[in-house]
């Protein structure tokens, strides 16, 4: 039987810089003859769907209503990155909303109001799958009852071009944690996949203790990675902590982005959780979008890495006081 | 008259005993006390903070955190002192805590309360 090929590469990125929308393309990480080809056709018989490469963009914490002193520009970033994506010259397959697509509010009405504005935005992004999990601010309050009138489940999953992507809801029961009802059914969503089948959890907060005093924590995480830890390519995508991050386990790569409303600081250099404050000169300074491309891996020639290219939300036409002004404006679209 | 200095040596004698007793129970009571009565401390939840919002604990001291809120569901969260607990308004919740560490912590509420949330903080100083 020939070599065992490297399915860890599945999805790497490469370099610590996600932008507020991280695009991700996937290669598999082999051909179709031989072992590979065995490989292929297991998870074609999984999930019904045959391993073909495709492009996806995350998207994380836009906090639609939110005004404050860290972004007095409201959603003009989350607009931004829309017509950065739109502008691609090849749109992706798929849009991962991961949480906190709201702002909270004290009024029922009002956050209908801000979830249908979110709804309004995303929607003008050309993708033809866009898939959300909900943030504290969206669900933390009431159980998720809104959330789930306005956008359907909080945890769901499904299959794209070869990998299981699952949604999974960890804000809903107001505390960091998925609950034992979300994670029998995690359980009995993953039975059916063979240990090599690419699983890409997309969530909320981080699966793990980031910075538990900072709230960048799932108490059940644990549980969560125990029933993914039998997987070999795991990638999990959450957002939550405004700031990208990687973090590598033997069993699973987690990356945060960032967000499209203010910034944190690092956790490591940082005795106290405060936004990093707004700059006029550079209005979306730590917000950005990252493109991702495949390449043949340094390791060796078959397995795939991803290459990252920072894409800055510029204003290089708007600069100074009155560029600031104009960025202020409201937009026509 | 007899009868009368017998009565009064009688009550004194009783006054010295009750008074024997009262020490000794006086001396008892401590090791009492620390058993049965741990140090409470009363904290109060609202939106967005806690009240006060610093509390000093010693190592090895058992206390007991006296729980109310004022408005809404929160809670209170500190993993080193195994503190995770939800505080709800219309019950007091008391929470027993002996540290095992010194340090100074940030226990926070980790209940969604509302958009402030994210600012509700204790600091807790264990010498």
């Amino acid at each position: 039987m020939a070599e065992p090929i490297d399915r860890r590469r599945f999805l790497r990125v490469m370099g610590m810089s996600l932008g507020v929308g991280a695009l991700y393309r996937v290669l598999p990480a082999w051909a179709d003859q031989g072992a590979a080809g065995d490989v292929v056709r297991t998870l074609a018989r999984a999930n019904g769907e045959r391993l073909t490469p495709f492009t996806f963009v995350q998207l994380s914490d836009s906090h639609v209503g939110f005004q404050g002193p860290p972004n007095p520009t409201g959603t003009l970033a989350f607009e931004k990155a829309v017509q950065v994506i739109n502008g691609l010259a090849k749109p992706p397959d798929l849009v991962l909303f991961t949480g906190d697509l709201t702002h909270d509010s004290e009024d029922r009405d009002e956050r209908v109001r801000r979830m249908r504005r979110f709804a309004e935005l995303a929607k003008r992004i050309k993708a033809p799958n866009k898939k959300m999990v909900p943030g504290e601010h969206d669900a933390g309050i009431d159980g998720g009852a809104l959330y789930q009138e306005l956008f359907g489940e909080s945890s769901y999953s499904f299959d794209h071009r070869g990998v299981h992507f699952v949604a999974l809801d960890n804000v809903s029961r107001a505390k960091p944690e998925v609950g034992a009802d979300r994670i029998a059914w995690l359980e009995k969503d993953l039975a059916r996949f063979p240990p090599t089948a690419p699983i890409v959890v997309f969530t909320h907060r981080p699966l793990f203790d980031l910075r538990p005093d900072w709230e960048w924590f799932t108490s059940d995480g644990d549980q969560v990675m125990e029933l993914l830890n039998r997987f070999e390519n795991v990638t999990v995508l959450y957002g939550h902590i405004h700031r990208e991050d990687v973090h590598v386990t033997p069993h699973a790569h987690h990356y945060a982005a960032r967000s499209l409303i203010f910034a944190f600081p690092d956790p490591e250099k940082t005795p106290e959780k405060k936004p990093i404050p707004f700059d006029k000169e550079h209005p979306f300074r730590n917000l950005g979008l990252r493109v991702v491309h495949a390449g043949p891996g340094a390791a060796a020639p078959d397995t795939v890495a991803l290459g990252v290219e920072e894409v800055e939300l510029t204003l290089r036409e708007h600069s100074g006081t009155e560029g600031f002004q104009q960025l202020l404006k409201p937009t026509t679209a | 008259m007899k009868t009368r200095i017998q009565a009064r040596t009688h009550r004194i004698g009783n006054g010295i005993a009750l008074t024997a007793l009262a020490g000794a129970l006086a001396l008892l009571a401590p090791a009492a006390h620390g058993e049965e009565s741990p140090r409470v401390i009363e904290l109060t939840a609202k939106r967005f903070e806690f009240a006060p919002n610093r509390i000093t604990l010693k190592k090895g001291e058992p206390v007991v955190l006296r729980l109310k809120s004022k408005d809404v569901v929160h809670g209170l969260y500190l993993k080193p002192l195994g503190i995770d607990t939800e505080i709800s308004p219309d019950k007091t919740t008391d929470v027993p805590v002996t540290p095992q560490v010194t340090g100074q912590f940030t226990a926070i509420c980790h209940h969604f309360c509302g958009s402030g949330h994210g600012n509700m903080h204790l600091t807790v100083v264990v010498e």
